[in-house]
């Protein structure tokens, strides 16, 4: 017997580009595409005229019996295609993987939920989904809707339910899972902060446990707590693998996270706009490299890049920095300072850009939603959009890091504390 | 304690590979999953008749409904044969082993892109999926039956030993079911069109079997043919099993046997052949 869980050498997976978004054909198309062979052949030679793309390629590590495993990577970067290999969705296109022991796979939950059937009856059919055996579903019954919290529902068809009570349930049968190896991708970026702390919790439990856990996320902070070791994925190639905080540090400052710029295209925007016109939006770190992720314990730009095709009196360029959940945390317009209120009384014809800096230990963890706005006070607002751009913070370094939960609230000074004795 | 010290000392290896052309059935695992299967039989049925007025009452009114239009088609305008028996009951004792099949089969046809959102995320093994569709018209089946039992007592028709052989003919619809719509469930992920056919395919195999007539209305010459189709054997045979009408169903039986098997297990393999790209297809 080894102490090997999940072995995995050269895994390659391949997707027929296209088949997203057209991901079933006709059977005209298959009749067109016969008779259309003999050409084909004739013209283009045995060659399939497919395109195709690796999701992932010649991906190849192991986990150890009860290591807790983190796969980092931007969107596309291939995380989930391999949770969907490894608890076997779909098969790979190259390579081998071997798996030691059941496996639970968490890919979503509430995965057969049906919306017709009571708390009850749900919890036994997600179950037997999850792979739960039938004695095991009795037997925990009650500690599962103990930790759901909707006893009082527990008879009432989910769809019913408010979202929140829908994920607490789902998530509840969803932990009482008991395979040996746990695989489980970004649940925790749905419901609200007391439903993630509760994921939270139990993921630290199970891992504490002894179990074997991949875990796949966003949230480096999660990362860094639950995982002693991390891979980083990029574009279907596993870039690295090493133990977690210096992982999550390569993931953030190796400046592949490019997605914090927002362009705008003439289509875009609303004819209403006139004159002026958004160009970009970008979130940069301080030495002015585009990021997707900022650090809290760093100052963070922001630009934002516009032209005006005729000038345009006491315009006003603003952010707003909102939660997830829509909570405005704050506003601020270039023209804030008297000085610079006065200096551009009429902004002529051209091109600029506003920018401004968030100061260190400002925000919490997390994801941000950036609104970018312009307006001639009390005469025209000629141009918003809410949520022109998101970005994480992660806060790798913040005050309070020590304790393993999450702070509430969305900002996190750093405050000047001082601990007095007298007597 | 000793179950865990059990768990242990057998621990299971899989091993994922790609895997090319025709791959075994593995039942072993299907085997494991069977509760599973039940869970989504039982969900299926009690999913059906939630939100309905009348519940199961559908079950009862559907093949009565249906009775009543076949007996006016077959009866009134065409005037065909019912071999003497009284036509509410010669059509109804038809209906039910046909409904049970054309239900299994639209179902289980239509069943891998109704849990499309199960098959993306979780493991399982696929056949599980239409198998349940076809096991859930069983529920209905039972309803259906007390009111034919009603009837016969109606019409004093009273079982002989041959109603010992039902469950065969049963079974024998339900095999038929399962593998037309093993081949259409699959099918039906590559090209969408599968849905749009198979009420065409429903309704013509209808008019094939002898439901709304008797089969001594097939002309001789033809007889052999038509009996290929797996539902005359089972028509015939529910109806000489419950009512004694016909003769007992003869080596013909065993042809139409033999085609539902085969229709079963080609279909298993070609589905486990489709299998491996339905969570990229779906």
């Amino acid at each position: 017997m080894t102490n090997t869980a999940i072995l995995a050498e050269n895994i390659g997976k391949q997707y027929r580009i296209g088949v997203q978004s057209n991901s079933y054909r006709t059977l005209r198309d298959s009749l067109v595409d016969i008779a259309q062979w003999p050409i084909r052949i004739l013209r283009d030679g045995m060659a399939r005229p497919v395109e195709r793309i690796w999701a992932l390629e010649n991906v190849s590590f192991e986990v150890k019996k009860g290591e807790v495993l983190g796969v980092i990577g931007r969107n596309g970067a291939g995380k989930s295609t391999l949770l969907k290999i490894l608890s076997r969705v779909t098969e790979p296109t190259t390579g081998y993987a071997e798996i030691h022991g059941r496996v639970g796979s968490l890919l979503e939950v509430g995965t057969g939920f049906h919306p017709e059937l009571t708390g009850r009856e749900n919890i036994a059919l997600n179950g037997a989904i999850l792979g739960m055996r039938r004695k095991d579903i009795d037997r925990k019954f009650d500690e599962i809707v103990d930790f759901s919290g909707v006893e009082k529902f527990i008879d009432t068809p989910v769809k019913r339910y408010s979202s929140g009570m829908y994920l607490r349930l789902a998530f509840a049968v969803a932990a009482h899972l008991e395979p040996e190896i746990l695989v489980v991708d970004e649940v925790l970026a749905v419901g609200d902060a007391e439903f993630q702390r509760k994921c939270l919790g139990k993921m630290s439990a199970v891992a504490s446990e002894g179990r074997t856990v991949l875990f796949v996320s966003h949230n480096m902070s999660a990362i860094l707590r639950l995982t002693q070791e991390a891979i980083v994925l990029d574009k279907g190639q596993m870039l690295l693998r090493a133990p977690s905080a210096q992982a999550v540090d390569y993931y953030l400052t190796s400046g592949f996270a490019q997605t914090g710029e927002h362009v705008w295209q003439p289509d875009e925007v609303p004819a209403t706009a006139k004159p002026f016109r958004p160009i970009a939006l970008r979130v940069c770190n301080q030495n002015g490299k585009v990021v997707d992720t900022a650090r809290s314990t760093e100052p963070t730009l922001l630009e934002f890049e516009y032209q005006l095709e005729q000038e345009i009196i006491g315009l006003r360029v603003g952010i707003y920095i909102l939660t997830t959940q829509g909570e405005l945390i704050f506003t601020s317009f270039d023209t804030d300072d008297q000085a610079e209120y006065d200096r551009y009384a009429t902004r002529p014809a051209g091109k600029f850009i506003s920018r401004c800096e968030i100061p260190a230990d400002l925000l919490n963890e997390g994801r941000y939603i950036l609104g970018v706005n312009a307006s001639s006070f009390r005469v025209k607002r000629y141009f918003q959009d809410e949520y022109a751009l998101a970005f994480t913070v992660d806060p790798t370094g913040a005050p309070g890091m020590q304790w393993q939960e999450p702070r509430l609230g969305p900002i996190r000074p750093r405050l000047k504390w001082q601990i007095e004795e007298y007597s | 304690m000793t179950d865990n010290a059990t768990q242990t000392t057998q621990e299971e290896i899989i091993y994922l590979r790609p895997s090319r052309g025709w791959s075994a059935l593995n039942l072993r695992d299907l085997w494991r999953y069977r509760e599973l299967t039940y869970f989504l039989t039982w969900r299926d049925i009690k999913v059906r008749y939630k939100q309905t007025v009348l519940g199961a009452g559908w079950a009862i009114i559907q093949p009565l409904v249906n009775m009543v239009v076949l007996s006016i088609i077959f009866g009134n305008f065409a005037n065909m044969p019912t071999d003497g028996i009284p036509r509410p009951l010669f059509t109804y004792s038809a209906l039910l082993p046909w409904g049970l099949f054309a239900k299994a089969l639209s179902d289980s046809g239509r069943s891998m892109l109704s849990n499309r959102s199960m098959i993306t995320k979780v493991y399982f093994p696929r056949l599980i999926i239409p198998l349940a569709s076809v096991l859930g018209g069983l529920m209905d089946f039972a309803i259906q039956f007390v009111i034919l039992l009603g009837m016969m007592l109606y019409y004093q028709y009273y079982p002989t030993t041959a109603v010992l052989t039902l469950p065969l003919f049963i079974l024998l619809a339900l095999v038929t079911a399962l593998g037309v719509g093993l081949w259409l469930s699959a099918l039906n992920v590559l090209y969408r069109d599968i849905g749009y056919i198979l009420p065409f395919l429903t309704q013509l195999w209808l008019f094939l079997t002898p439901v709304g007539y008797s089969i001594s209305v097939v002309p001789e010459q033809w007889r052999f043919l038509y009996s290929l189709n797996p539902m005359v054997g089972v028509v015939e045979g529910f109806r000489w099993a419950l009512l004694g009408t016909g003769n007992a169903p003869g080596p013909m039986i065993f042809a139409s046997a033999g085609i539902s098997v085969f229709l079963l297990i080609s279909g298993m393999y070609y589905f486990r052949r489709m299998e491996r790209n339905f969570a990229d297809m779906v």
